[in-house]
């Protein structure tokens, strides 16, 4: 029991899921994924492309984000975006349409440095989900 | 004084008017419902990004080169003020209550001496500033086709606001929309978005020590543009439960005084339908008397 911690993701139009039996959340930090467990000091950052996978107590999910911000106090994790989705609820067509997307902004030849190395992490991650 | 058929035909051109009216009302007091149930899910998004945003400046001790987003471009000479109206009509004084707040702020600005830019999200504002402020309204965005409030919409909005911050087109924005307090009040509100007006938070700034990854300064400025566009999602919901809830009081309005019109036009049209048989009879006596 004493190593669960509560966490809440929001999206603007809802609050979309919220646990408290939460053990270990894993989330793709912009610097690299990042997991974290309880009692874990005061950090905010923000989210690249990826999954982020949640463990509670004998169950996993796992959902797919483009962006969104972490704040992990007191042993609340919140996590805002503006786009994520279960990737059980994920059809295969719809996949294929956000990779074809991001495939096209990565070549694309007037999009920054960072633009592009997030489209990238997109196309990798959605690859790897397929 | 009209004839019989006139009044008839009045009374039911006014009756047919309080269906068209009874049954808007009705119509709005459903996506009453619906509105303020996402006016209300969509706030702890906004409130927890303030809430981080807080921490966030908090926390930054190099004020001088902290985002411009936060503190500004320094100066205060050219005001964008973001006016945010409904694109139907029928809804009481909504939106010539946010025209009326709006055309105050912008006297303020011009009797100041200071550039004015507009850009009117809504159909109605831009009908009803059009006349007075053509030459100041440099963009016109209306969600016509969408059917519901959306984040992507908002995000158009905020977007385009960027935009022209990074242009440096202007200094300050401000935008101006009705909260939604209850359904017979409605309170235009006008919210300075850029620079970040001080913000008030419930709990006392804490002292903690976060850890951020990357830099602090990295974050707000990825985090800013996106609570711009929050800001404007949290009044766009707040404007359509608004509109709502006008659109409703105006139309119960609107109905009981058909019905208190057509009680009118009644009792007329009893009086004189009698006084025309009465005219009538007096008419027959008065020959039957003559022979």
């Amino acid at each position: 029991m004493s190593d669960q911690f509560k966490l809440e993701i929001v999206n603007p139009e809802k609050s979309f899921l919220l646990k408290d039996d939460v053990t270990e959340v894993i989330i793709p930090a912009y610097e690299g994924e990042m997991g974290i467990l309880k009692d874990h000091i005061s950090l905010i950052s923000f989210l690249k492309p990826g999954l982020i996978k949640i463990f509670s107590k004998g169950a996993e999910d796992r959902f797919f984000v483009e962006d969104g911000i972490v704040e992990f106090k007191d042993n609340n994790l919140t996590i805002l975006t503006s786009s994520i989705s279960n990737i059980n609820d994920m059809k295969k067509d719809r996949i294929d349409t956000i990779l074809s997307e991001a495939e096209k902004n990565s070549q694309d030849k007037e999009i920054s440095d960072q633009q592009k190395y997030l489209a990238e992490q997109k196309i990798e991650v959605l690859k790897s989900i397929n | 004084m009209a004839s019989l058929d006139d009044l008839k035909k009045r009374i039911t051109s006014v009756k047919s008017t309080q269906k068209i009216t009874k049954a808007m009302k009705m119509v709005a007091a459903s996506k009453l419902r619906r509105a303020q149930e996402s006016a209300e899910r969509g706030r702890p998004y906004s409130d927890k990004m303030n809430n981080i945003i807080v921490n966030l400046s908090n926390s930054i001790t190099d004020k001088d080169n902290s985002p411009k987003l936060l503190v500004g471009s320094g100066e205060d000479k050219v005001h964008l003020c973001v006016v945010m109206t409904s694109d139907r009509g029928l809804c009481g004084g909504f939106n010539t209550n946010i025209i009326k707040k709006a055309k105050t702020f912008f006297q303020k600005i011009i009797d100041e001496g200071k550039t004015l830019k507009i850009i009117t999200v809504g159909s109605k504002g831009y009908d009803q500033l059009k006349r007075a402020y053509k030459d100041n309204i440099i963009e016109r965005i209306s969600f016509k086709e969408s059917k519901n409030v959306n984040y992507f919409d908002a995000n158009k909005v905020g977007k385009i606001i960027i935009d022209k911050f990074e242009k440096k087109e202007f200094d300050v924005c401000t935008i101006f929309y009705n909260q939604f307090k209850n359904v017979i009040t409605q309170i235009p509100l006008d919210q300075q978005i850029i620079p970040l007006k001080a913000l008030e938070t419930k709990n006392s700034p804490s002292e903690d020590n976060y850890e951020f990854e990357p830099e602090e300064d990295e974050i707000l400025s990825n985090l800013l543009p996106k609570n711009i566009s929050t800001q404007i999602f949290k009044a766009m919901l707040e404007n359509s439960a608004s509109e709502q809830g006008s659109r409703m009081t105006a139309m119960d309005n609107a109905t009981r005084n058909a019905g208190e019109m057509v009680d009118k036009l009644t009792i007329q049209y009893n009086r004189s339908r009698q006084a025309a048989i009465t005219k009538e009879l007096i008419e027959i006596i008065s020959g039957a008397e003559s022979l």
